[in-house]
């Protein structure tokens, strides 16, 4: 991978190199923790700690990591992370923590905490590759936070808890969106979101192969 | 780069060892703050069900202990007997771990609401008001439609009429059976009426809305749109007050108030 400087390493993964938008990772979880703000919060401070923590222990290790076992010690040392970021929830956001529950003992199998050690933090210093797993979370949250923003508001009528929207049935007058609250509502959004940031970058949209090329390549005994 | 065998086992078993060691220590460290807030957590759950605070009203931990120890006292009693028990020890009781824990437990006959194992003891705490018993909270849980609905019913203390209900985990349907956990609909149950004349378990959610408890003792509305979690909530209210449940514990109320 060519030298690159901080800034790129902390903005890039926001929008240009976005995990969830772009490389379609982590989906698992941004379905199942957005149907509030408050979860989807905590669920993105976790996400973002154990990345930026697993690049750089990672990182530090990297040139010490026999290549026969790397991908299970890059393994053993996100799981030891997650399990202390689970403990710790639980011991100081514990209403929070019950909610999230299986979800942050999964943060084990999201794929951007993994792909990140792999791809980035075994080829680049620590610092940097501290910045790249923090950038990384924070496009994770910024597709988490505008998925449960709207989740929320047309769900339930509220933000944080706060009531926005004084739903019906609560006495007030807005109808809740049922469907917002049901985890299809988070693949739509995502969609959307993805569209957009398609639309604002054209580059991001991979290149489209025909069945008839698909056909000429079979053909040529290239696809099996 | 090529390692030797020898460090590369060396190397796996250092990372371990660094990595056990780390969470343990969290594991340890922490240990007592989340006992505090699983304990926290319950007494919340109660005093919300016995009307001493409103949903969703945030206390500070020790408004919440202090309010509970002037209030509440729990109790564990023999399941089948209904008999306050004295050798287990209420603070450190958890019933969900007793009645999976098979020689603590014993297995559930036929029900609607998918238990199957019942805990030789429960825990259960009365109210106290100036010395005089206020009401009686039973915990209960049973299947809805997605899964088991865990919750608190609180009766006066004639063990028949219903002080409140609450739900504190369920995964109902949002919106649809979800609504079990809407203060509206929860706030339909109180004044009604548990048990029939004859002490059979009588109350039930119905299909379609429900008089008030003066003119319809024995339903409550149901839920829009959700048969199964109304059909559920029947259930698991009918079993816990019968014979299989806390029948015989609340019994001995009954045959109070009636003498």
């Amino acid at each position: 991978m060519a030298e690159i400087s901080p800034r790129e390493a902390l903005v890039d993964p926001l929008f240009n190199n976005n995990p969830i938008a772009l490389q379609v990772l982590g989906i698992c979880s941004a379905l199942a923790v957005t149907t509030k703000m408050d979860t989807a919060l905590v669920m993105c401070l976790a996400v973002t700690a154990v990345t930026a923590l697993s690049n750089f222990s990672i990182s530090l290790l990297r040139n010490q990591i026999p290549a026969s076992i790397r991908i299970i010690v890059q393994l053993v040392v996100i799981a030891s992370l997650v399990i202390v970021t689970d403990q710790i929830l639980q011991a100081f956001v514990y209403d929070i923590a019950k909610e999230l529950s299986v979800f942050v003992g999964l943060i084990i199998t999201n794929c951007i905490v993994m792909g990140r050690a792999e791809a980035f933090a075994m080829q680049n210093p620590p610092k940097l590759s501290f910045i790249d797993g923090v950038a990384n979370g924070l496009g994770y949250s910024i597709v988490l936070l505008a998925v449960a923003f709207c989740r929320e508001l047309l769900g339930s009528g509220s933000l944080f808890g706060v009531t926005i929207l004084n739903p019906v049935n609560q006495g007030g007058w807005y109808v809740p969106n049922g469907l917002m609250l049901l985890a299809p509502a988070a693949f739509f959004l995502i969609g959307c979101f993805i569209w957009a940031v398609r639309s604002w970058k054209p580059e991001q949209i991979e290149e489209e192969l025909h069945v008839g090329a698909l056909l000429e390549l079979g053909n040529q005994g290239h696809l099996r | 780069m090529q390692h030797s065998t020898g460090y590369i086992i060396g190397f796996a078993v250092a990372v371990c060892l660094v990595c056990a060691l780390f969470v343990s220590s969290a594991a340890v460290g922490l240990k007592e703050r989340q006992e505090q807030n699983r304990l926290l957590d319950r007494q919340k759950k109660v005093l919300t069900v016995a009307g001493l605070i409103e949903e969703g009203q945030e206390l500070s931990s020790t408004e919440v202990s202090s309010l509970f120890d002037a209030n509440i006292q729990q109790k564990v009693i023999d399941l089948r007997t209904g008999e306050v028990v004295s050798d287990v020890d209420v603070a450190s009781f958890d019933q969900q771990e007793a009645a999976s824990d098979p020689a603590r437990s014993f297995e559930a006959p036929e029900n609607d609401s998918r238990i199957r194992r019942l805990p030789n003891h429960a825990l259960v705490f009365d109210v106290v008001r100036d010395g005089k018993l206020a009401a009686l909270i039973i915990p209960v849980e049973g299947y809805g439609l997605w899964g088991t609905l865990y919750g608190y019913l609180a009766l006066e203390p004639d063990a028949r009429t219903i002080v409140g209900i609450t739900f504190y985990k369920h995964e109902e349907t949002p919106g649809l059976g979800g609504e079990v956990d809407n203060p509206r609909w929860k706030a339909l149950w109180p004044g009604r009426l548990a048990y029939d004349d004859r002490g059979n378990p009588a109350i039930g959610v119905k299909k379609g809305p429900a008089g008030p408890p003066s003119e319809d003792p024995y339903r409550v509305d149901g839920l829009s749109g959700a048969t199964l979690t109304s059909r559920g909530v029947t259930a698991l209210l009918r079993f816990w007050l019968g014979d299989d449940g806390f029948g015989p514990y609340l019994e001995k109320f009954r045959a109070s108030a009636r003498a």
